[in-house]
């Protein structure tokens, strides 16, 4: 079972090389080396502030896209094209399947972002000519991004099991502004009275929340994250993307294959 | 010639051309409408709307906006505006942004406070930026002493400055002479001294060029108002004594015993008018002076060179 | 123990945005396929083939009815080792070349990994794509896929394999390789079942077959047995502008046609056509058979269905 999923898994990472996913760290270095020579000459002070937000933020946002842009082709591709029969026909279950696809998509996104790490960290030294202790903290902001890509590609793969691509880029997607704004909704939830506030707080809970994820403002003043904070995130991740991988599991378990 | 080639001609033709004319085009557009780029800057003017639609990343956001608040400025005081509406909203976005953005608070003491055309003159909306900031950063004692320069320099409100200042040594870590500035302010407000010492103080705790540079201005213009009322109080003496006007520098110089030829921070020696006034040379390059310029005379912003 | 057995299955699709209107695409369907045989499935297009093959293989879940394959539940996933299945049209994954996809196959397959390197090399061989094992997927062409498709489906040795369409696409050399490789499954005693529309194939590879109309089953049997309750015909062709009574006797249909005249006769009464020109002493042109058995079976069977079913389901 193990290495059925790692097979799947690893043709997905594959797949995604051969498609020529990874071109998009040319992009991205490019982004980044353009912007550390060119923020030298608007600020002295802030270089450093602007290569980490600048850096990090272009880690978080590519790495949406693409997990969207794969996640939702991830099943229902394989449906359209039909290069699940032959894959089904053999002792492969059905949820080892969804579960090997997301393994290896998020493997794809691990990589890429560890390079997209080494660009970071090479263009903060470009424009600082030094490292200091507080950087280590942009490893945690890049622990916390490689999460949130965790959550949304379960949330892709969810989508793409029951629905045509378009529309599942478009949940995807709108989960993930949704999820950004979860706070507010939280507290919408709390204002709420009677039916509208079982909904909201339902709601509230449903969609994914990345307000504690995203820490790229703080460490980039060189704040420091609590340990809590890090555990609790993993844990919320895990949960999560459970929560959405058993919901793509059960839609694909009982669908027939046209 | 083979229709394809025909049409490969015409269409590279096309291309080439209608890329010219409409960059023609926009280029007259953009001077039809010169502010329109800054102004657009603005279409959301709600730094809670913006925080919400930054979507996490308001970091990024924060260094843009600040970005557009520098280049609004310097754009505007480089064509001697005499308004700068748009920057204390700027400023407020940025901060909104990101609370942790010192840079943003200092620039908003040194230019959202004093009047135009060197500032936007909006002194109240520097102290509430000021607050903001503190509030956002308590264990910040430099945002203490901006706040405190606004008091000082625009309000001319001693006590509050003062009070500001000792709230600002309280801070763990706090420089040590904002208690020498509360203590300043108590007695020796008004003197030349105290403003010099303030100057001086932004200028090195500053990393920002534009900051520096306006700090700079200041304390040259220090130097011209000291000179001038002094070389002036001479003038006064002298006629007391002798019961008339120097005919020149040189004889003032020598009845009084000045120290030579007194000259401005440029090197150009003082001029004494016919009607016993000190005078600069050159008023024009000292941007904040108020004595030495001739009577009628009306200041024009220092040209900042560009960033 | 029969290889397959297939005990009422059925399944009916909710057609329509609001679920409004039931889609019968397989009525009740019982069959067995015996160890070691080529069985075929024929039916036009949209008869049920696919529908059925599908549901055998998982891919689609019956509204009723259940099927033994190998002797356990049709869902049990052990089965799935043991058999091979190529689907119609059949698509890979253009991004791996030839030998990785079979190389991933295996590894799915359970083939252990020194088995499974030989076994490639073999399967590779045996459907002709040695040469271009290292070209990717996206470069083949249709016949190339079919034949990928057959390896994939032979590579783990299945004790039964399901092919659907099997020929689809192919021109005749490659028709005729993939006949070969039928047979010769055969010969290694495995079981092979397939659908097809074209009928001279089934006749010539299979030992039985099953005809399947529009979710019905028409008909069962071996071939011989099938076409031995149809006659065939044979069309005569002789020199002639009038049609002499004793062979309008044994024929009912004749034309003339300038010169000739064309009469269809049944196939046993061929010798006694010969007979009857030789009688009249009219040249002899041409002997010719009308159409293959099976096809007249084929096409009796639905025809019968469509007059006695009478309007379309």
């Amino acid at each position: 079972m193990r290495t059925r999923i790692a097979h799947i898994a690893s043709n997905t990472f594959r797949e995604a090389v051969r498609d020529r996913v990874l071109y998009n760290l040319i992009a991205f270095a490019l982004l980044l080396s353009g912007a550390a020579i060119l923020v030298g000459q608007i600020s002295i002070e802030i270089e450093k502030l602007v290569v980490i937000n600048l850096g990090l933020t272009a880690v978080s946002l590519f790495g949406i896209v693409i997990a969207i842009f794969i996640g939702i082709g991830l099943v229902s591709k394989e449906i359209e094209k039909r290069t699940l029969y032959t894959v089904l026909s053999r002792p492969v279950r059905r949820w080892e399947f969804i579960v090997g696809k997301f393994f290896g998509l998020a493997g794809t996104l691990v990589v890429n972002t560890f390079f997209m790490a080494i660009g970071v960290f090479a263009a903060l030294f470009y424009v600082s000519h030094k490292f200091v202790r507080a950087d280590a903290l942009i490893l945690v902001a890049l622990y916390f991004i490689v999460l949130e890509f965790v959550i949304i590609c379960s949330l892709a793969l969810l989508f793409s099991s029951f629905s045509s691509p378009l529309l599942s880029a478009v949940f995807a997607f709108s989960l993930f502004v949704i999820g950004n704004f979860a706070e507010d909704l939280r507290n919408f939830a709390g204002m709420a009275h009677g039916f509208s506030r079982w909904l909201a707080t339902g709601a509230a809970y449903l969609v994914p929340n990345f307000s504690a994820f995203n820490v790229i403002t703080s460490i980039a003043h060189e704040q420091p994250v609590a340990g809590q904070l890090i555990l609790q995130n993993t844990l919320y991740a895990l949960f999560y993307a459970t929560m959405a991988l058993s919901g793509a599991v059960l839609i694909f378990e009982h669908r027939d294959l046209k | 010639m083979k229709p394809r080639q025909k049409v490969t001609m015409v269409a590279g033709a096309c291309l080439i051309l209608s890329l010219a004319a409409s960059a023609f085009v926009l280029h007259r557009t953009d001077r039809l409408r010169p502010q329109a780029t800054l102004d657009e800057v603005l279409f959301l003017s709600s730094p809670t709307v913006i925080k919400r639609a930054s979507l996490g990343y308001d970091g990024l956001l924060a260094c843009i906006y600040w970005t557009r608040a520098v280049q609004y400025f310097g754009y505007r005081h480089h064509s001697f505006a005499a308004s700068y509406n748009l920057l204390a909203p700027l400023l407020e976005i940025t901060t909104h942004l990101d609370p942790h953005l010192l840079v943003a608070y200092e620039f908003g003491t040194s230019f959202l406070a004093p009047q135009p055309p060197h500032g936007a003159g909006q002194p109240e909306r520097a102290i509430e930026l000021m607050e903001y900031g503190i509030q956002n950063n308590p264990d910040n004692w430099k945002l203490y002493y901006d706040l405190g320069f606004v008091y000082y320099m625009e309000l001319r409100d001693y006590k509050k400055a003062a009070e500001t200042f000792e709230r600002g040594s309280q801070v763990p870590n706090a420089h040590p002479f904002l208690k020498v500035m509360a203590a300043q302010m108590a007695q020796h407000a008004g003197e030349y001294e105290t403003a010099r010492m303030l100057w001086s103080a932004t200028y090195q705790t500053t990393q920002d060029k534009q900051i520096r540079d306006n700090a700079v201005e200041h304390l040259r213009a220090l130097r011209v108002d000291e000179d001038v009322q002094h070389l002036q109080e001479a003038v006064t003496r002298f006629g007391e004594r002798t019961g008339r006007l120097p005919l020149s520098m040189a004889e003032l110089v020598a009845a009084e015993g000045l120290a030579g030829t007194p000259v401005d921070p440029d090197g150009h020696p003082y001029k004494l008018t016919p009607e016993g006034r000190v005078e600069l040379r050159v008023p024009d390059d000292f941007a904040f002076a108020t004595k030495g310029l001739p009577p009628g005379y009306k200041p024009r912003p220092k040209f900042h060179s560009p960033q | 123990m029969s290889a397959i057995e297939i005990l009422g299955l059925e399944k009916t699709y909710s057609v329509g945005f609001w679920r409004k209107r039931p889609k019968r695409a397989l009525q009740p369907l019982h069959l067995t396929v015996e160890d070691g045989e080529i069985f075929g499935f024929l039916g036009p297009n949209g008869a049920g083939k696919t529908t059925t093959l599908k549901l055998l293989m998982g891919l689609v879940f019956p509204t009723a009815g259940s099927a033994r394959i190998l002797g356990n539940e049709w869902t049990d996933p052990s089965v799935k080792a043991q058999i091979g299945f190529l689907p119609e049209q059949p698509y890979f994954y253009d991004h791996l070349t030839a030998h990785e996809l079979l190389e991933y196959y295996g590894q799915l397959s359970g083939v252990p990994a020194k088995q499974r390197k030989h076994r490639v090399e073999q399967v590779l061989q045996q459907v002709g794509l040695r040469d271009v094992q290292a070209v990717q997927l996206r470069k083949f062409s249709k016949g190339m896929l079919q034949r990928v498709g057959i390896g994939q489906a032979i590579l783990h040795d299945p004790k039964l394999v399901f092919f659907d369409e099997p020929m689809s696409g192919l021109d005749p050399m490659g028709r005729r390789e993939v006949r070969d490789l039928m047979e010769q499954l055969k010969c290694e005693g495995k079981t092979v079942f397939f659908s097809t529309h074209i009928l001279s194939d089934a006749e010539t590879l299979c030992d039985r077959v099953a005809i399947i109309h529009k979710g019905e089953l028409r008909g069962v049997g071996a071939v011989e047995d099938l076409t031995s309750s149809v006659q065939g015909k044979v069309e005569v062709v002789w020199h002639g502008t009038q049609i002499p009574a004793s062979i309008k006797a044994l024929s009912a249909e004749c034309h003339v046609t300038g010169d000739r005249v064309r009469a269809i006769v049944a196939e046993n009464q061929q010798d006694a056509m010969i007979d009857a020109l030789r009688r009249e002493h009219l040249r002899l042109i041409a002997i010719t058979p009308v159409r293959t058995s099976l096809e007249a079976y084929f096409v009796e069977k639905l025809r019968r269905a469509e007059t006695t079913a009478g309007r379309t389901v």
